[in-house]
């Protein structure tokens, strides 16, 4: 598969269609983001795994929008996974990327990693490598679900008390890029305090999150308390998907429920 | 074009928590925890989180800074030494080696904090040590 890959990023850069394309390298002994450029060796190229299938992934949505915000004009690649993709397809929307810009190249997950995500689509629609792996139903959820109200709220007070408020969720998350968070506002959030306000810190990212989640997972994995975010917003988008028949960067130009007014878009 | 993600560790505290410093032409734009780190493992504190905002922050000093009629003043690296060692020199001699204490850090390397103690015992005659870590 990476060997696909790497052609594809030879072709993308020595025809000169891209400046730069952001994706994995090998280093040190690690693996980290990249931007890789014309001439460049792409023998150190990675596709984030390491022990085990995407266990080194990155938020290269957001190199990327950092690299564009400084380098408008030009048109990078950029390589993503089924939920990169749908965070492009949000990134577009939200005008922080513009599509004419960004050439993804698109790897499936391996079913092993989509299991472990509970991935509901675990390939882009525009994929260079790979074979499509099913889409997982969403046990975590369900088993939460099994739970009566009395066992999910004291289950949510335990696990956000364990908060040490490092706002990692919010750092390592590629479609956070507000100038402006609602969590550093102390009108909602006490500042230097700790335990974390419960529930309203947690509660507000998941409402932020709610159209916007693309569930790639990276907020769990940075959180150093072990605080199930994924499940939180994976229940979140549930709701989304049951209300408003959404789900967050599956459809390229879907508008968002929460920014729509008046009434109900006929179906 | 020069976006480069440079592993390095975090010198807040001890623990030693690896992070990839992202820079984009020569500014840092970010701090992004270094998932197959032994130590942290992809996670980090929110001072970690933070550090490619201190590093070429403006507010940062550069140069020493020496009180002199009730003001901080801008000196050189000679004069504020000087200083230092007048004042430690005079308290040694006036009031005896245990009258100084020394107080090291966790941010600092092992070889760095081996200095300072050598310095202490050796240098001063004193066994007044301490560590930020034990405050």
């Amino acid at each position: 598969m990476i060997d696909r890959v790497k052609q594809k990023i030879n072709e993308l850069l020595s025809g000169g269609s891209v400046k730069g394309v952001v994706a994995l390298a090998n280093a040190n002994g690690h693996v980290a983001p990249c931007l890789f450029q014309k001439g460049d060796d792409l023998q150190h190229l990675s596709l984030g795994d390491r022990e085990t299938s995407g266990d080194a992934r990155y938020p290269l949505n957001k190199v990327l929008t950092t690299i564009a915000r400084q380098y408008p004009d030009d048109v990078f690649g950029v390589l993503v996974r089924g939920c990169d993709e749908r965070g492009l397809h949000i990134l577009f929307r939200l005008n922080q990327l513009v599509a004419d810009k960004v050439v993804p190249i698109g790897i499936s997950c391996p079913e092993t990693l989509a299991l472990q995500c509970e991935c509901k689509k675990p390939w882009p629609d525009d994929m260079t490598a790979g074979e499509k792996s099913e889409g997982v139903a969403q046990k975590r959820v369900e088993a939460a679900e099994a739970r009566d109200m009395k066992q999910r709220f004291d289950y949510w007070v335990d696990q956000f008390s364990k908060c040490i408020k490092c706002y990692g969720c919010r750092d390592i998350c590629p479609m956070c890029f507000c100038r402006e968070c609602s969590l550093e506002c102390e009108d909602l959030v006490s500042k230097g305090d700790l335990p974390v306000d419960i529930p309203v810190f947690h509660l507000t990212r998941a409402m932020h999150m709610a159209d916007r989640c693309i569930d790639c997972g990276l907020c769990e994995e940075a959180c150093p308390a072990d605080i199930p975010l994924r499940l939180l917003y994976k229940k979140t988008s549930k709701i989304m998907n049951t209300e408003f028949g959404f789900t967050s960067g599956m459809n390229k130009n879907e508008t968002s429920p929460l920014s729509m007014m008046g009434p109900a878009p006929k179906k | 074009m020069d976006y480069r993600n440079t592993l390095t560790t975090c010198t807040y505290c001890g623990c030693g928590c690896n992070f990839f410093l992202e820079s984009l032409d020569g500014r840092l734009t970010g701090t992004i925890p270094c998932k197959t780190a032994p130590v942290n493992e992809g996670k980090l504190c929110i001072k970690g989180w933070n550090v490619h905002q201190f590093v070429q922050s403006e507010k940062r000093l550069t140069r020493p800074l020496m009180r002199k009629n009730g003001e901080l003043v801008e000196v050189s690296w000679d004069e504020a030494l000087d200083f230092a060692v007048s004042g430690l020199k005079a308290v040694k001699e006036g009031t005896g080696p245990d009258a100084v204490g020394f107080l090291t850090s966790a941010k600092v390397t092992n070889e760095e904090n081996y200095l300072m103690q050598k310095f202490a015992r050796a240098g001063v005659g004193t066994n007044n040590i301490d560590h930020c870590a034990r405050l």
